[in-house]
């Protein structure tokens, strides 16, 4: 066990990043299935990491009661822009929920006497512990793994192929992609709560387009026909920085290459890969 | 059942369709022809609410279905196919008519939570349906394929299967001949009649002259937009204004079988 | 005073403008949103710079160095990028992913190539003298600044009016398929445009690097937010919209921190923004997605 505990004194950050990112994978993954482009999510995190921090900073609450504060402002807000925002498809949407992002970062950064403003918040308790982000992140897969193989799972994926034939099926497309948003919304402010509380420091330009980016590109690298699919682009975004350290200064060059050839042969993300691997079972050829 | 009064439709200065009126019981087969861009898919798009009518109502059982949203007025009972298929290509038959069966499901939302054996009984259910659908159109062994791999004709079967998921009592058919050769066409005519043995009424839009002279009990004839006759098939067959609506197309167009009127 | 901030806001305006042209025009012909925009921006930068500090050219001369680095640039992203996906037929985010790896790859190059500090044009190339009008006064670099980026942008409006090349990429916009029937070389209109598009970006890149006389790897990023603010602004894929925008967020800022104070600067800029896509999500020129049968 003393392996154990030299293993978590190295890696602790890494794997608490990790189930993170798995998190923020399965945001997007979410809204990706429905075909929304939302680059939102680090917005939401943000503002989940700040609500939580606070909470556990002036009132001492504990830690799942103030995280499911950080699920449920995103969540709410979510809602609120969603109608407008939704209507908007594609790229448009891309832009929105950017300009969205933005829009949040630069309000943290202006209100200083609550949020700290540029310098960030500080001293945030260390409350996270490795059950706590396994919990968080098995919740979420099994969630998301029911309700991928359920109706509202393939109903999702029907509207991200083609909007107006399902609505046309009676389905209320704009409700479905409404949940999408604000469920994704819930989950990102989950992962931003959680990390929150063991980075102990967070910062307005944490949550920003850099983020947001990032996180679509866990999205579409690990592929969005599934769940598995984000969680692989999540651990693969994660772990391909620190797998490439021994490279120092190249660092972000090799990190830049790998993810161009990725694209470039799986454009469907790494999940196409392993889907095509496995031995199909009496599917037809496409 | 469905009444379109003095609808028209604009787009900025075109006008596609001015003052239709048409009137569809409840049972029967009806067809609504006319030469291209005489505004019969806008017809369409109007009923089913991806467009609104720049003038003149719509009403489906004395419910105005203009301004209604697509999906509400889907689950009134109006289903349809398009004149460019659009199935989803990249899921299996069944997964495309479980899609569209998914507008009165067979279990709650949450439920999808628990693993219970009445959700799964439920899910079964779901598939069992969707099995007997893709029987009625004679898709059933093809059920585990993706949609793409299907050919033209066995798609708008497919679509038609999925129209039929959500119940309709008034079904709209978007050209459901084209592209299909004479067999695939008796087939199809042979389904449709079988279709409307129940309570169902279709409407259906064809160039294909006889096939619609054939199963139609009356039809519709729009020309730029306008409704220029109505009425058995005979009659249409007959009218001159139609015939020379369609002058300048083909001639065995108008005439029955072989060319000639019979 | 007023007029002074005038003549700082055209300027100003019009590095955006150019800027936000060669963005908007990438994602109106090959549909593509590319991360990588602000990266060649850097790159016109630096090599404007090496130009001068290596091989002693002149200002002008070392533009059109940094025009040509860009632009082969912008020939080499279309040929090993875009075009492999396109003949895959990638969904529409990949190309936008590997613009990301791009851009991460070459500012790591360029920081292990030249450093990560600020680097700076030899004052001798930045006359501090020019004319003035009252109590206006502009610099021979600001009148510089704004002739060449006004000379572009007319260029490129011009080609895209009266030339056949222009007509054809303007088809593009609208639709590949009808385009690609008529017999167009349409993978080569694509790569023109990749290439015109970074060329613009990196002009864009000197132009920034000359008025703020700031020249380090990471100017790229915030140039691309603002350059996606712009395109928001004006309507993704318009070219109205990318001119009008990037002069309308020039004025903003210049504006707003002359007499809000420059904390408010994004703020006034992205609330804006965030306003207008509510009222009007596609932006003041931008094609809302529309549902047809």
């Amino acid at each position: 066990m003393e392996w154990l505990d030299s293993f978590w004194s190295t890696y602790s950050t890494l794997v608490l990043s990790l189930g993170t990112n798995v998190l923020l994978a399965l945001s997007i993954y979410l809204t990706l299935s429905c075909g929304l482009l939302s680059v939102a999510n680090a917005a939401f995190m943000g503002l989940g990491a700040y609500t939580a921090a606070l909470l556990t900073l002036k009132s001492g609450m504990a830690l799942w009661l103030a995280v499911m504060a950080g699920v449920l402002l995103p969540a709410l807000i979510a809602l609120a822009i969603g109608r407008p925002t939704l209507r908007l498809s594609g790229v448009y949407l891309a832009m929105a929920t950017l300009a969205f992002g933005e829009v949040v970062r630069i309000v943290i950064l202006n209100t200083e006497a609550l949020t700290g403003g540029a310098l960030g918040l500080n001293g945030i308790p260390q409350l996270t512990e490795w059950y706590d982000i396994a919990a968080a992140v098995g919740m979420a897969l099994y969630v998301l793994l029911r309700l991928a193989r359920s109706r509202i799972g393939r109903t999702m994926v029907a509207i991200a192929q083609d909007e107006t034939a399902t609505e046309l099926m009676g389905l209320n497309v704009r409700a479905f992609k409404l949940f999408a948003f604000v469920a994704g919304a819930g989950l990102a402010g989950l992962a931003g709560g959680l990390n929150a509380h063991f980075t102990f420091f967070i910062s307005p330009n944490e949550y920003g387009f850099d983020r947001g980016v990032e996180i679509l590109a866990m999205g579409v690298l690990g592929g969005t026909g599934n769940p598995w699919g984000a969680a692989i682009g999540g651990v693969l975004i994660t772990l391909l920085p620190e797998l490439l350290r021994g490279l120092g200064h190249y660092r972000p060059l090799v990190n830049g290459v790998i993810l161009i050839v990725i694209i470039l042969y799986s454009p469907k993300g790494l999940w196409e890969l392993f889907r095509l691997a496995r031995p199909s079972a009496a599917k037809a050829t496409l | 059942m469905l009444t379109l009064s003095k609808v028209s439709k604009n787009f900025g200065g075109l006008t596609v369709l001015e003052a239709v009126n048409l009137s569809i019981p409840a049972r029967g087969i009806f067809g609504l022809i006319g030469p291209n861009g005489a505004g019969k898919t806008t017809v369409f798009n109007l009923i089913t609410g991806l467009l609104t009518p720049s003038a003149g109502t719509i009403e489906f059982f004395g419910q105005r279905l203009d301004g209604m949203a697509p999906f509400e007025i889907t689950r009134r009972g109006v289903a349809r196919t398009f004149q460019n298929i659009r199935v989803f290509k990249e899921m299996t038959l069944l997964e495309n008519v479980l899609v569209a069966l998914g507008d009165h499901p067979s279990y709650g939302a949450l439920s999808v939570l628990l693993p219970l054996p009445s959700h799964r009984r439920a899910e079964a259910r779901e598939r069992e349906r969707a099995r007997e659908l893709l029987f009625r159109v004679g898709l059933a062994d093809k059920a585990d394929r993706f949609a793409g791999t299907l050919s033209y004709g066995e798609q708008r079967r497919l679509e038609i299967a999925r129209a039929l998921a959500t119940g309709p009592k008034l079904l709209l058919l978007d050209e459901p001949a084209a592209g299909m050769n004479s067999v695939e066409k008796d087939n199809l005519m042979g389904e449709i009649l079988k279709l409307s043995d129940g309570a169902l009424s279709i409407l259906i839009i064809e160039h294909d002259m006889r096939f619609v002279m054939e199963i139609c009990q009356r039809i519709a004839v729009l020309n730029f937009g306008r409704l220029i006759a109505q009425g058995r098939p005979e009659e249409i067959r007959a009218n001159p204004v139609v015939i020379k609506a369609y002058l300048g197309q083909d001639d065995d167009v108008i005439g029955g079988r072989s060319g000639v009127a019979s | 005073m007023l007029a002074q901030q005038f003549v700082n806001a055209i300027s100003l305006g019009g590095v955006y403008a150019l800027f936000a042209l060669g963005f908007t025009v990438v994602f109106g012909v090959l549909n593509v949103v590319n991360l990588a925009h602000g990266a060649v921006f850097m790159l016109g930068a630096y090599a404007a710079l090496q130009a001068v500090l290596l091989f002693k050219l002149p200002l002008l001369p070392a533009i059109l160095v940094a025009m040509l680095v860009t632009a082969g640039a912008g020939w080499l992203l279309d040929k090993f990028i875009f075009a492999p996906l396109r003949a895959r037929q990638a969904p529409h985010l990949a190309p936008m992913i590997a613009t990301i790896g791009l851009a991460i790859a070459l500012n790591s190059t360029i920081q292990g190539l030249f450093g990560a500090e600020n680097l700076r044009f030899p004052a001798e190339m930045l006359p501090a003298d020019g004319l003035s009008f009252g109590a206006v006064q502009i610099t021979w670099l600001e009148v510089e600044i704004i002739f060449l980026a006004f000379a572009l942008m007319a260029v490129l409006l011009w080609g895209l009016k009266k030339t056949q090349i222009g007509w054809a990429l303007r088809g593009l916009a609208e639709s590949v398929k009808a385009v690609a029937l008529v017999g167009v070389d349409v993978e080569g209109l694509f790569r023109v445009t990749a290439v015109v598009a970074s060329l613009l970006g990196g002009v864009a890149g000197v132009l920034i690097a000359l008025y703020s006389n700031a020249v380090f790897p990471g100017m790229g990023q915030p140039m691309l937010h603002k350059g996606i603010a712009v395109v928001i602004l004006g309507g993704m894929g318009d070219i109205r919209g990318a001119l009008l925008g990037g002069f309308f967020l020039g004025f903003a800022e210049v504006f707003s921190v002359a007499y809000i104070g420059s904390t408010m600067r994004d703020a006034v800029a992205f609330g804006l923004l965030f306003t207008i896509l509510l009222l009007r999500p596609q932006g003041l020129f931008g094609h809302a997605a529309q549902r047809r049968a």
